[in-house]
């Protein structure tokens, strides 16, 4: 089977040949750079149609069905709408604060696609404090909806982002505590060796209930820091109107809307990476056979099939659950998630000192 | 039994949560139960009430001939004046009498409230209501209507 | 900040805020106020310290027009005013003209308005528990509701001619017998009603985080109950008999077996498991009726011009919402001399600043959604 390493490094020393190793380092950056655009862009336009299906399917309606085949160049017609509309600034808003904000967004969300392996050997940086990095980049969006929300003078947007800012802050302790117990059981923070380690099984088969519970806490502390509903406070649209966003409009818009979609992504890529071994295909111990079969199933797809239906999960909640309060949002995080979660950790230690995990 | 209430919550939580996603699950998957009607597309099949109150019309049959004799009941029934009967006389060619019949049926559909007490004033049954309801247009003198046509005359016998 | 303490100072009848409040107009264009309510609300971060609502914005003087118009012709504008319950908003003008003119309706058209009555009042509960839900940010809810209150819809359509301002209803009467197929169409919505009804539970009532935002909020007691007028739902969540239809019963309702809902706690949630209870009830009565329409005129002879003797009429029915109150002063002539209506929603509305202040902007949305406003109701 042809593998991403191999056409990687085949690229690099043609360059290396072309334009000497400091000329092929830049073109290679500018390459992964163009790459990761285009990556945002495309699952931008997908996530959105898969919203909409989906949105509309639980709604016992039809969804888009008009542009493209099925309605499947909605999104496009819809980024071409927001493109040409007025990108406005409101009087009174702080002009610098208010624009940077949506890049904000939109960088801290590229940040995030560095380590992730979207196929066998097919990573951006392959560094060796991969979780430690997404947790640390992961904190950051926050900053861009405070930017957003402060500097819009609107008191509706103050409010969201003000909501927001509590909310991130506290479900990334929890988040950040149900990923260590996949550090724990792995006993390293690469996310290369994280994979690797689940070769005999993903570990949420692997690791008993302890597991299951972390990665049930994973995914209620990444949708709270996505600010998807049913945890969308920062936007909280029959309370605030839109939140944060309430004044923006045309590209700006777009850019918090995509954002929005790609923390998704990411946080789904890196839940199946830690939970559901990223690229690995389904191997079961020693049944050799079965594993091999597994194998012909290219990686890539193994890897965005379970993203998208982490993904799909996320979006099963939004259509299905109303939106909590903000205080029963905290206290959701302090008295229940986060107390959980390190009592699970511990089991986790227990479990993995005892070797007791497959 | 803190620690037991506590466990006792989150599991009935789940519980309910788990039961909505369910029923939101099944829907998702059970293609059939939409009910999403394609209006514009569907224009062709779509069946209104034959109660419909959509506008007000003045049938005709095939002689060009009506039933109003022109007594402004549904004039004076209409709450927002949105009916005006503007009457002539006409001559009887025979008997050489003069009688009083309408000129003008003027209808204005953007007043209208399709209340539908014309059709219940009216004595003669003239005019009914009539299940149509894409009336937009451009331009809104459109929607002033004349409901008799050019050269109409009462149905014999009808007083 | 120099925004802010400029608003304050600019501001000071509407509550008194201090140092670092926010005075936020919620509305008159806001998701959650369904129409153009406006609440002027001072906050202390998410805490809401006083609500001034602010009214006016879609008044139309329907009561003035009426004075305008006859017997015949004003009922057709009290639809406009509580859309969602508007044939029993014409029930009540209809009884009041009948009152005055001293006309003996005819059993079939009492037992017609009665069935249109509940077939409303399911149809207006069932779009309030959509636009409720989506108010607490779920929106499947208010797709799923749509798909019963269609059947209704058109059930309506077919025997009256409209969906929603229907104009049914006549003194004396109703303007049409009823359509052949209403029968079966009724059923039909029936097995499809109790088919359904329990994704509503499943939807909605059982859920978690719905149970928590409903419990303990908004609660106002029976003695404020009573104090701020609150009628309809709103009253018998905190377990005040106020239901029309039982303290003074008018058209056939008194020989009807149906139950008033009672609830004691209070709370939105109280007010909440009384609509859902209330669907259940008003089935209830259609299924009594429904097979047993006697025959004879749907329609009591009238004359042509309606004239009402000299003197004060007064009827009250309990709408979807509460209690509607029709008060003519007749002249003696064909139109009325004076025209009041006491809606529910006004005095409903009026209780929101009792009931939410201290709580939250989530609490606000919530208990708003449980109030069931329809703003032409409050401004007419």
């Amino acid at each position: 089977m042809w593998s991403f390493s191999e056409i990687a490094k085949n690229i690099d020393l043609w360059l290396n040949d072309l334009v000497g190793s400091t000329w092929a380092l830049v073109l290679e950056m500018v390459i992964a750079g163009v790459a990761v655009i285009g990556l945002f862009a495309a699952l931008g336009l997908v996530l959105v149609i898969m919203e909409r299906k989906v949105a509309a399917w639980i709604q016992i309606r039809l969804g888009p069905n008009r542009v493209g085949p099925k309605g499947m160049f909605q999104s496009m017609a819809d980024t071409v709408k927001l493109l040409v509309k007025e990108g406005m600034t409101p009087d009174g808003a702080d002009r610098l604060l208010f624009n940077v904000a949506p890049f904000i967004a939109m960088i801290v969300a590229m940040l995030l696609m560095a380590p992730i392996a979207f196929a066998k050997d097919f990573q951006l940086w392959d560094m060796n404090i991969g979780v430690l990095y997404i947790t640390a980049v992961s904190s950051l969006s926050v900053i861009g909806i405070l930017m957003a929300g402060w500097a819009s003078n609107n008191k509706y947007s103050l409010l969201g982002a003000m909501r927001s800012g509590a909310q991130i802050v506290s479900y990334e302790l929890s988040g950040g505590l149900a990923i260590l117990a996949v550090v724990v059981l792995t006993g390293s923070i690469s996310l290369t060796d994280i994979i690797k380690a689940q070769e005999n099984g993903w570990w949420i088969f692997k690791g008993h209930i302890p597991v299951i519970i972390a990665f049930i806490i994973y995914i209620i502390a990444v949708t709270a820091e996505t600010n998807r509903a049913p945890f969308d406070l920062a936007e909280a649209e029959s309370e605030l109107t839109a939140g944060f966003h309430t004044e923006y409009s045309g590209m700006k818009f777009a850019l918090f809307f995509l954002a929005e979609y790609i923390n998704v992504f990411i946080v789904c890529a890196i839940g199946a990476t830690l939970f559901f071994g990223g690229w690995m295909p389904l191997h079961i111990g020693n049944w050799q056979a079965f594993n091999h079969i597994m194998d012909y199933i290219p990686s890539s797809v193994w890897f965005f099939g379970k993203t998208f239906f982490l993904i799909f999960l996320i979006m099963w909640f939004r259509w299905t659950f109303p939106r909590l309060r903000i205080d029963q949002l905290l206290n959701l995080e302090w008295k229940y998630l986060l107390p959980i979660s390190m009592i699970n950790l511990l089991l986790v230690t227990l479990i993995a000192i005892l070797g007791w995990h497959f | 039994m803190f620690i037991k209430d506590y466990i006792k919550d989150i599991a009935s939580a789940l519980k309910s949560l788990a039961t909505g996603m369910k029923m939101t699950g099944y829907y998702f998957t059970h293609h059939k139960e939409i009910i999403t009607e394609q209006y514009p597309d569907n224009r062709d099949t779509l069946v209104l009430a034959e109660r419909f109150k959509g506008e007000v019309v003045m049938p005709h049959d095939e002689n060009n001939e009506h039933a109003c004799t022109g007594c402004t009941s549904c004039e004076l029934a209409c709450p927002n004046g949105s009916i005006k009967i503007i009457t002539k006389f006409d001559v009887d060619a025979e008997t050489g009498k003069r009688k009083k019949a309408i000129d003008t049926w003027v209808y204005h559909l953007d007043l209208c409230t399709m209340c539908g007490l014309c059709v219940e004033a009216c004595p003669t049954n003239a005019i009914k209501m009539a299940p149509t309801f894409e009336h937009s247009v451009f331009d809104r003198n459109k929607l002033v209507k004349k409901l008799n046509e050019d050269g109409s005359k009462v149905r014999a016998g009808v007083e | 900040m120099y925004r802010e303490t400029e608003i304050i100072k600019d501001a000071p009848q509407f509550g008194e805020p201090g140092f670092g409040d926010l005075v936020i107009n919620v509305g008159p264009q806001h998701p959650a106020t369904h129409g153009v309510l406006h609440l002027i609300i001072t906050l202390n971060g998410e805490t809401i310290k006083d609500i001034k609502p602010n009214l006016g914005y879609i008044h139309r003087s329907i009561e003035k027009m009426c004075e305008s118009l006859t017997y015949r012709q004003f009922i057709y504008v009290t639809s406009r005013m509580d859309y969602l319950s508007a044939h029993i908003n014409n029930h009540a003008c209809a009884l009041v003209v009948e009152k005055g003119l001293q006309v003996e309706v005819p059993e079939r058209a009492q037992v017609i308005r009665v069935l249109f009555d509940e077939l409303t009042r399911i149809a207006s509960h069932e779009l309030w528990w959509g636009a409720m839900a989506m108010d607490l940010g779920a929106f499947t809810p208010f797709f799923h509701s749509f798909r019963e209150r269609e059947t209704i819809n058109v059930i309506m359509e077919e025997t009256c001619g409209a969906r929603l301002t229907m104009n049914y209803y006549v003194p004396g009467g109703v303007m049409w017998d009823l359509h052949p197929d209403f029968q079966k169409r009724v059923k039909d919505f029936i097995t499809l009603y109790k088919k359904k009804i329990h994704e509503y539970d499943e939807l909605v009532t059982g859920n978690i985080i719905f149970q928590n935002r409903m419990k303990g909020i908004g609660y106002i007691s029976p003695e404020d109950v009573i104090s701020y007028g609150c009628t309809g739902p709103v009253a018998r969540g905190s377990g005040v008999h106020s239901d029309i239809r039982k303290v003074s019963p008018y058209s056939i309702y008194s020989k009807l077996d149906f139950d008033e809902v009672l609830e004691t706690g209070g709370d939105s949630f109280a007010r909440y498991v009384v609509r859902i209870k209330e669907m259940h009830q008003s089935i209830k009565i259609i299924e009594q009726l429904i097979d047993n329409i006697p025959e004879g005129d749907f329609q009591a002879k009238t004359k042509a011009v309606l004239k009402l003797p000299k003197g004060e009429y007064y009827q009250s029915v309990e709408t979807a919402r509460g209690e509607l109150g029709v008060y003519i002063v007749s002249e003696g002539g064909t139109t009325p001399y004076r025209i009041k209506f006491r809606s529910p929603g006004f005095s409903n509305l009026s209780a929101l600043n009792h009931m939410i202040k201290g709580g939250k902007i989530g609490d606000l949305i919530a208990a708003m959604g449980t109030l069931d406003l329809v703003i032409p109701d409050i401004d007419r």
